[in-house]
């Protein structure tokens, strides 16, 4: 178990004093996985930094399995260390060294013997797909692939944990997904705790159980993946969620206006529907009890999270202003997110 | 025998050059100048590796060594190589006995290149990306695996080639010392050539000191290739 508590980190400046982790308090779980999402400059990598003591507190303590990170020097420190594994936005491979003398790698430095740390080296590449490539140097690689040889890097030395550092961002959206997979399929089967630290929620819906919102140094929103999904409360939380429910929201806005120029009257309602309400018939019944109401689709998308699936409709509501109300109502009491994009 | 000793046909006169002395020139060269390339190789990695390590650090200690070392090794390498050996001729004396021959050079060889491969080979260190460095730290590596393991090998292109570059100096230092009685082919071009207005000698000595200079090039620019594993080949 991982417990943060108050950890504030300054850096010292000669102007002023950047606070680049303010007050954050955050307990993980053995076995899960762990999102930290925030823009740029939010202090997700400062704050996985102190997991492992590449950085250390100004205040405040994180204590990883009963051991305070902060009071390790020396011996204890890298012994900790070998029992995390950590990967990278640039996969901050060896390039001088094959794949598997860069998986090997972590295993010479606890001095394991050359036979040993050959066989568990193979095993490890084998786990993460790259059989038959053991003897290719990294720039003979795709970067989905190095990313793979920095995963099996990081397993080398069975840890318990493993940081995740924006290990996606230079990835495009097919190999990311592969990798998120990967990363999904080691905590099931070696059961390894996982903290990803990214600024797409896409990762986080994708992997993650449990997450933290940062912004400027500090957590403003934490909790279960799926309720914050459905019910963000704080505004960047919003923007986030948003962000990845309408990924082609430029292609709706056209399609809107589209419609509208089209058809010059109606409404436009975006409709959010979560988990099961997405397996009820809620629309048909809207359109059973408000039958002069006449309905196109806009839009529409469903995607997966680790808890259940959710729903995004568009849709552009024809018809008397009564029955409308009345539909729209309808829709709120049966919970659906109803959000009306363009009034009438 | 007559010949003329200016000219342009004073440079073929290929009869009147001793060919054993020239040969025994080449050695003393080679000698020098890889003998010296040793030892500037290991005091070059060992004084660039004390200016990397400290670098940038706030500890009172780590800050005055690399003032020191920074020092030492900016006022050597500025000072000009042929008033270096004067200048370094008492102590060359004590530690080599003598101030003549090819011995008698190696002193000042290593001193002016050292600091020159030093400050090459603290460049080399500061490329490496330093994420790959962190990535060992956060693998638990002690500073001394960080140094054999991550930072050696993966600057060795950029090590080697900044040897090259000093050996070829030092094949010229070579000769410059020469000229002050240090031996090789510097020295046979200077007394047998110039002093005695033996024009082939000078020319023959300098076709000599090209074709090294060549070879260590090449053979230089051979090894960082199989070295350097960065782009796909
Ligand atoms: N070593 C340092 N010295 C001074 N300031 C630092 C240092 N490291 C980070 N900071 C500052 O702390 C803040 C948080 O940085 P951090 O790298 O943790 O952000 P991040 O959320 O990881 O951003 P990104 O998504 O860009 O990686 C930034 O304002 C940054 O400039
Ligand atoms: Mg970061």
């Amino acid at each position: 178990m991982i417990e943060i508590k108050d950890v504030s980190k300054l850096y010292p400046g000669k102007q002023k004093t950047i606070t680049a982790v303010k007050d954050v308090n955050l307990t993980i779980n053995d076995g899960e996985i762990y999102g930290i999402v925030g823009y740029s400059g939010a202090g997700k990598s400062t704050l996985v930094r102190m997991f492992n003591g590449l950085e250390t507190p100004t205040s405040g303590v994180v204590t990883i399995n009963g051991t305070v990170m902060s009071e390790l020097k020396g011996k204890p420190l890298r012994e900790a260390r070998q029992k995390m594994g950590m990967i990278f936005q640039y996969f901050n491979l060896l390039w001088s060294r094959t794949v598997l003398e860069n998986v090997t790698f972590p295993l010479e430095l606890i001095g394991m013997d050359k036979a040993e740390r050959i066989a568990k080296a193979t095993k490890l590449i084998d786990t993460v797909g790259l059989q038959g490539r053991e003897n290719a140097y990294p720039s003979e690689l795709s970067g989905g692939q190095q990313q793979r040889v920095a995963i099996a890097r990081a397993l080398a030395n069975d840890p318990q944990l493993l940081l995740s550092d924006e290990a996606t961002s230079g990835l495009d959206p097919k190999t990311t997904d592969e990798v998120l997979e990967l990363l999904l399929k080691i905590n099931r089967e070696l059961k390894i705790t996982i903290i990803v630290i990214t600024h797409e929620m896409h990762v986080i819906r994708k992997i993650c159980d449990r997450m933290a919102v940062m912004d400027e140094g500090a957590v403003v929103e934490e909790g279960n993946v799926f309720d914050i999904f459905r019910h963000p409360k704080m505004e960047i939380t919003r923007q986030f969620v948003s962000e990845e429910e309408t990924p082609q929201l430029n292609d709706t806005t056209v399609v809107i206006n589209e419609l509208l120029a089209q058809v010059p009257t109606g409404k436009i309602v975006k409709l959010t529907f979560h988990g099961d309400q997405a397996k009820l018939p809620i629309i048909s019944e809207m359109l059973r009890q408000f039958p002069n109401v006449d309905l196109n689709i806009v839009d529409g998308s469903i995607h997966q999270t680790q808890e259940g699936s959710i729903g995004t409709l568009y849709l552009q509501l024809l018809g008397d202003d009564d029955e409308i109300a009345g539909a729209t109502d309808y829709l709120h009491k049966m919970r659906v997110g109803t959000e009306v994009i363009r009034g009438e | 025998m007559v010949s003329s000793t200016t000219g342009f046909s004073s440079y073929f006169h290929f009869s009147q050059v001793n060919w054993p002395s020239m040969w025994s020139a080449t050695v003393e060269t080679i000698w020098m100048t890889i003998f010296s390339l040793v030892l500037v190789g290991i005091l070059g990695i060992l004084l660039g590796l004390l200016l990397f390590e400290t670098t940038g650090s706030t500890n009172f200690w780590a800050r005055l060594v690399h003032w020191v070392t920074a020092l030492f090794v900016n006022v050597f390498r500025s000072v000009p190589f042929i008033i270096l050996i004067v200048l370094l001729l008492p102590l060359t004396k004590n530690l080599v006995g003598t101030i003549i021959g090819p011995k008698a050079a190696l002193p000042s060889l290593i001193i002016s290149a050292a600091p020159f491969y030093a400050r090459m080979v603290e460049l080399a260190f500061h490329e490496i990306d330093h994420g790959v460095i962190e990535a060992a730290e956060a693998m638990g590596a002690t500073r001394w695996q960080i140094i054999y393991k991550v930072l050696l090998p993966e600057s060795s292109p950029a090590l080697v080639s900044g040897i090259t570059v000093t050996g070829i100096s030092l094949i010229g230092f070579t000769a410059m010392a020469g000229v002050i009685g240090a031996g090789g082919l510097g020295n046979l071009a200077y007394l047998d050539g110039f002093q005695a207005s033996n024009n082939t000698v000078t020319l023959v000595a300098t076709i000599i000191i090209l074709i090294v200079v060549f070879i260590f090039q090449t053979l230089g620019d051979l090894i960082v290739d199989k070295l350097d594993k960065r782009v796909a080949n």
